[in-house]
């Protein structure tokens, strides 16, 4: 039978890992966890999409010199955003001189990187792999809906998406952090129509890829300590729990939602945040902290992307959803293996 | 799958997400939209008492005098960062005033400076607002033949 998850046995370790985030994000529960903040949309840059673009070349940079690595000595790039024609990492592409692979996934981007980056490593075409994703909150609102000034009211189901990026720089080095698995999710449609609403457009996404992966590798979810997911958000999160419950699967106890923990309720996010940084900055930071202190000994981060364009929703389409997942691991006694 | 038991799903899963869809409160919002547009027309029907007070002006020739200067006040405040905040607390109230459509143009042009002044602002200026003015236009067009027509069988 087919299966849509991988395993890798042959050990594939995450190295380094860095976040940049905005002003916002900044602000939010998580703020000691990042690497790097601006206190501004524009993080000091003329346009918007050049300062998505510092985001990611400054994660990046971050990760590489945690690692003591430079440009010259990793052999691929993974990178995607939201923006059409992947224009943030083509351009950051360009500017570090890394042989690149542009991905979209929309928000899902993250994990598929990674997974991707774990292909790669285990096959043993690669040796050193860095994977990067990025989103803006006034580059995405102005491909994605209005003007960032339009006086428009938004629906309390909308998102808001998170400005940062996130990078991870993967090899077969041990270290604590170890890839153990991954979910390649299937395109989900259950016909939602409204962008204002992608939290319930994501949770079937969701639900297909977990209990994919718990069939697959015959697990329960108590065998994570927390099944993450990427940005459901306050509409969708629910609507997960509920579907999965119906599968006979409980998450109750120790799923998360990257969406809600990385803003506080009074901030004004509408019903949490969105985009590829969204799940990227929460994972490469606090979460793959608590790994490295073995706060976490195993989760599951599921990454969920609404693959949404305004021209075919216009055009009377629904949102086409996936999600990918990948499980980390701790390794305590990896030094002296 | 096959197509039918897609659409079973489709309408199954509708129905599923129908209880955790927040409900929006009607009542609040038209109140809240009551509100702040009876506001921006009492601060309109302000200015307009000022201007005939102050300058040369009538009740008819100041109308085009007071809608300028809340088209200004407008941009300003969309400039400021200002009137969108105004317009997710009020939703129509600040949308279908002169204001909201002073507000959809500017915030256009705003956002779109970054590629240039003709392509940029001049290009994109009437994204929003194109919309309002074509069917202003014919609808403008459809009522004044109606009218033609009514006058013309009466007389």
């Amino acid at each position: 039978m087919r299966s849509q998850t991988m395993q890798f046995n042959n050990g594939i370790y995450v190295q380094s890992s860095a976040s940049v985030v905005g002003p916002k994000e900044a602000e939010g529960p998580l703020k000691g966890c990042f690497d790097k903040s601006y206190d501004n949309l524009y993080c000091g840059e003329a346009t918007w999409e050049l300062a998505e673009r510092k985001l990611m070349s400054e994660a990046i940079e971050l990760c590489l010199q945690k690692a003591n690595k430079k440009n010259e000595e990793i052999d691929f790039f993974l990178g995607g955003d939201l923006l059409n024609q992947n224009i943030t990492a083509s351009y950051v592409a360009r500017e570090k001189e890394i042989p690149f692979f542009g991905l979209f996934n929309a928000c899902s981007t993250s994990m598929e990187a990674l997974t991707l980056a774990s292909v790669l490593l285990d096959g043993g075409f690669a040796e050193h792999v860095v994977t990067a994703v990025s989103s803006h909150f006034a580059t995405a609102e102005r491909q994605f809906r209005y003007p960032t000034e339009f006086g428009g009211q938004k629906p309390s189901t909308a998102m808001y998406t998170v400005t940062g990026s996130g990078a991870a720089y993967v090899s077969k080095k041990k270290s604590k952090i170890r890839v153990e698995s991954a979910t390649v999710g299937k395109v989900v449609d259950l016909g939602v129509t409204s962008p204002f609403n992608m939290g319930a457009a994501m949770a079937p996404a969701a639900v297909q890829t977990i209990k994919t992966h718990l069939q697959d590798l015959r697990r329960k979810p108590e065998d994570y300590d927390a099944i993450v997911t990427g940005d459901l958000s306050r509409v969708g999160t629910p609507i997960l729990k509920s579907l999965l419950f119906e599968e006979g699967i409980d998450i109750y106890n120790n799923h998360h939602d990257c969406g809600i923990l990385i803003y506080s309720a009074d901030q004004k996010v509408f019903s949490g945040g969105s985009g590829c940084a969204c799940s990227a900055v929460v994972t490469f930071s606090r979460l793959f902290d608590e790994l490295k202190k073995g706060e976490l000994r195993r989760i599951f981060v599921v990454a969920t992307g609404a693959l949404l364009n305004p021209l075919m929703i216009q055009q009377n389409e629904s949102i086409p959803c996936i999600a990918h997942g990948v499980s980390f691991q701790y390794e305590d006694d990896y030094s002296n293996r | 799958m096959d197509q039918d038991q897609l659409e079973k799903n489709k309408k199954k899963y509708k129905k599923a997400i129908e209880p955790f869809q927040p409900k929006p409160s009607y009542f609040k919002n038209c109140f809240k939209a009551f509100l702040i547009g009876g506001v921006i027309c009492a601060i309109g029907q302000g200015i307009a008492n000022l201007y005939i007070y102050y300058f040369d002006l009538t009740e008819k020739t100041v109308a085009s005098a007071m809608l300028g200067t809340l088209i200004l006040i407008a941009s300003v405040l969309t400039a400021l960062g200002i009137y969108d905040r105004i317009g997710q607390f009020a939703g129509a109230g600040s949308i279908a005033t002169v204001t909201g459509f002073a507000n959809a143009i500017s915030s256009s042009a705003l956002e779109h400076k970054s590629e240039g002044v003709v392509l940029g602002i001049a290009g994109n200026m009437f994204k929003i607002a194109g919309a309002v003015i074509v069917f202003g236009v014919v609808s403008a067009y459809i009522v004044s033949m109606i009218r033609l027509l009514v006058q013309t069988l009466i007389s």
